[in-house]
């Protein structure tokens, strides 16, 4: 067997991942993704002494299970790509290009991923990035960024433009890292590693975190209460509503309907204060710890939920009526920012990325942690591809969500009461953990020594494959309309910089 | 245009009166209180993932607090936040909080450039620079101009240009990559102009700090206007925090 075949947030030992030839390695793991239920959640390599081993985890949505592969490989080796038989894997071989200088003569895009400050050729900066070049007279070219007019995180975008008319637009990235996954060894105690996850993307305080801390508990054997798994679920969910309601108000200003703008600004406001009620924070910035709760959800904040929900639901779906129904608002969402079925199941986006598309990619329902299970999640599709796909799928996520939320609240567990005490991680352990944020999939991996330390911790954000959606959705499309499409899929800079 | 003016009237009035003197929902966890109660600080010390806090005399630091608020789970005795958002100053020193203290925070008035009231006191413009910032001091900021907190009737606004502002609003730990966009993007705001560190990873680094990805050198460089602490800073923290540093003080 050359892959070991294991569940969402299940530990294994490192010594059980199959370590093949790469040629063998390459044959598997692209042959999977033939199949259109398998996709990559992650490939990295890991330096090992004198070597390098990439460790490759595909998803099989249909089964529920995660196929993890490795192969040992030369730390300077050149290498035939998996992106050359399936382009989803271009990112992936591009970090490891980055970090170890693996060299891939057949990928068709090894550009620089980040700059981080372990790369292995420092003599690539950030400030020298290969942008693509027209060199035609016809065409010309504009930069925006890498600080943008709003109070947004940095990230430069170039454009090839015909006139108003886009060809072509690259994003580089980079700005925002800071190191995260090295921090994830440095920072030995515990509570220091869940501040970190709360901070790899702060606006999904929560997906991150919970992806940690489902992934800690594994290495530690450690089943968690119900009620903590309540909590995780509820606050997912939470997190998904206020962040959907958020993009739907900048939707809006960038078609420049100002009422729907100021509505679901405001909407987003009585759900971060909930969080600020049951937490102290409105990011739900301390709230997911492994192994404990210091918030516990007691009956009267459920209660408090419920009313509260039965004020939103009327004001979002009056003003979500109007929206979309407004001839002015269709006009810009209808066919703007069009990317493909193909195009998707191609770049192996994730998350409404993927699903506006009707690409069934949603880790609840395929991979369900936490509560989900439970809950019986049936991903909301779309098919159109555009603006208003994206646009449509949060509103129909956020009534979803609310139905979810108040299904959980029928049946609130109690504080466990003798809540066993956290044990020590696992030796010589691989663990993986998948989580569906609000943007899309998140994946953390992570690999402990002989002490039961960590030697490497991955992250994936669902920016990391969703940034290209971006890429290929404003083609053709007028470049006015580009605030707007990047709306429609609002990634993460730092989810993606780490 | 009548459904739209249906939704106006069922919105009704969605704006802060008095942002000055507003109550936050809930636990809020804002400037902290900490007794002279005699603990085993040590511990405290130790459960800190910051550094903030000190013993021996034992301090808590608001520029490198997560507001997390573990250490007071672990000893409610010694530490207590209390729910007041006015935390902002315009002295690092003062960000620290001692044992036994219990007094409003505020701003040192002769630490406060003169031209300042003089040129920004009816309107400030801000740029804001998001410099490694995780997103949710920069989610944060947005919503100080939204139509809950309203931070446009006092003249502060957030703009798309350097040239156009008066001063720079820092987010995030400040990357290595963003070392220069940073320093360019401050040079091209013309003079007199003000810096403002907003959340604790941009007073400190917070959890980030050490990071060999980071590179802090241009606070070393200019002195700081005022500082916001918060993970992330609530929008009441920073509108007073501004609305304090640009007041006349006649």
């Amino acid at each position: 067997m050359e892959t070991v075949v294991i569940k969402n947030n299940q530990n294994i030992p490192l010594a059980s991942i199959p370590v093949s030839d790469y040629e063998k390695f390459l044959l598997v793991n692209t042959s999977f993704v033939k199949e259109s239920s398998f996709h990559c959640v992650s490939y990295y390599g890991v330096a090992v002494p004198e070597k390098l081993r990439l460790i490759c985890c595909m998803a099989d949505d249909d089964h529920g299970t995660i196929h993890v592969s490795s192969s040992l490989v030369d730390r300077q080796a050149t290498l035939p790509s998996f992106t050359a038989h399936h382009l989803s894997f271009e990112k992936f071989e591009r970090e490891i290009h980055e970090n170890f200088g693996i060299a891939y003569p057949d990928h068709p895009w090894l550009k620089p991923v980040r700059f981080p400050f372990n790369r292995a050729n420092h003599q690539s900066t950030i400030a020298h990035y290969p942008f693509f070049n027209s060199a035609s007279e016809e065409l010309h070219e504009v930069g925006v960024g890498p600080i943008h007019a709003g109070v947004i995180e940095p990230g430069h975008f170039r454009f090839i433009c015909n006139g108003e008319q886009i060809m072509h637009m690259e994003i580089q990235l980079g700005f925002q890292h800071r190191g995260i996954e090295s921090l994830f060894l440095e920072k030995k105690k515990l509570l220091q590693r869940a501040t970190l996850a709360e901070t790899i993307a702060g606006d999904t305080a929560v997906g991150h975190t919970t992806a940690f801390v489902n992934l800690w508990e594994s290495l530690c054997n450690y089943t968690p209460d119900e009620d903590l798994q309540f909590a995780r679920t509820l606050a997912l969910e939470l997190e998904r509503i206020a962040m959907h309601t958020a993009d739907l108000s900048a939707l809006c200003t960038d078609v420049a309907y100002q009422l729907g703008s100021a509505v679901y600004g405001r909407l987003r406001t009585p759900i971060i204060n909930y969080m600020q009620i049951w937490c102290g924070n409105r990011l739900s910035k301390g709230l997911i710890r492994p192994g404990k709760l210091n918030f516990p959800f007691t009956r009267d904040l459920g209660d408090q939920l419920s009313r509260l929900l039965d004020v939103y639901e009327k004001d979002f779906n009056e003003v979500s009526d109007n929206t979309f129904r407004l001839p002015s608002v269709l006009s810009r969402f209808e066919k703007t920012g069009v990317v493909t079925h193909g195009q998707i199941t191609e770049i192996g986006a994730v998350g409404m990325a993927a699903r506006m598309s009707n690409v069934r990619r949603d880790v609840r329902a395929t991979h369900p942690h936490d509560l989900y299970a439970k809950l019986e999640h049936v991903p909301i599709l779309k098919h159109h591809g555009d603006v208003y796909s994206r646009a449509q799928i949060r509103r129909e996520e956020i009534n979803q969500s609310i139905g979810y939320i108040r299904s959980l609240l029928r049946d609130i567990p109690g504080e466990s009461k003798n809540r066993k005490p956290l044990g020590l991680p696992k030796a010589n352990a691989f663990c993986i953990s998948l989580t569906e944020g609000w943007r899309g999939e998140i994946c953390h991996c992570a690999i402990t020594d002989e002490h039961g330390e960590f030697v490497h911790y991955k992250i994936k954000d669902p920016s990391h494959h969703n940034w290209l959606a971006l890429g290929l959705s404003v083609r053709n499309n007028e470049i006015s309309d580009f605030p707007v499409c990047n709306k429609s899929f609002n990634l993460s800079y730092c989810g993606h910089d780490l | 245009m009548i459904e739209d003016i249906k939704i106006v009237m069922h919105q009704g009035k969605q704006f802060i009166p008095d942002v000055t003197a507003a109550k936050v929902p809930g636990i809020f966890r804002g400037r902290p209180v900490i007794s002279q109660a005699d603990v085993d600080e040590q511990a405290l010390v130790e459960l800190c993932p910051t550094g903030a806090i000190r013993s021996n005399p034992f301090s808590l630091d608001l520029g490198k607090c997560t507001f997390c608020g573990e250490c007071a789970f672990a000893n409610p005795e010694k530490v207590k936040f209390t729910s007041d958002y006015k935390l902002a100053t315009n002295e690092r020193e003062n960000l620290i909080i001692k044992a036994g203290e219990d007094k409003p925070m505020g701003l040192n008035p002769d630490k406060i450039r003169k031209e300042i009231h003089e040129y920004f006191g009816g309107s400030l413009k801000l740029r804001q620079i998001s410099a490694a910032g995780d997103n949710s001091c920069e989610l944060e900021l947005n919503a100080c101009g939204n139509v809950n907190f309203d931070m446009g009737r006092f003249g502060i606004e957030f703009v798309a240009s350097p040239r156009h502002a008066d001063g720079i609003v820092i987010t995030g730990p400040i990357s290595e990559n963003m070392a220069q966009p940073t320093q360019i993007c401050y040079d091209a705001v013309p003079d007199p102009k003000i810096i403002i560190l907003a959340g604790t990873d941009a007073i400190s680094g917070g959890i980030l700090a050490g990071s060999k990805a980071l590179n802090r050198t241009f606070l070393d460089k200019y002195p700081i206007d005022l500082y916001v602490p918060g993970n992330p800073v609530h929008p009441l923290t920073f509108i007073n925090g501004v609305l304090e540093l640009i007041k006349s003080r006649r």
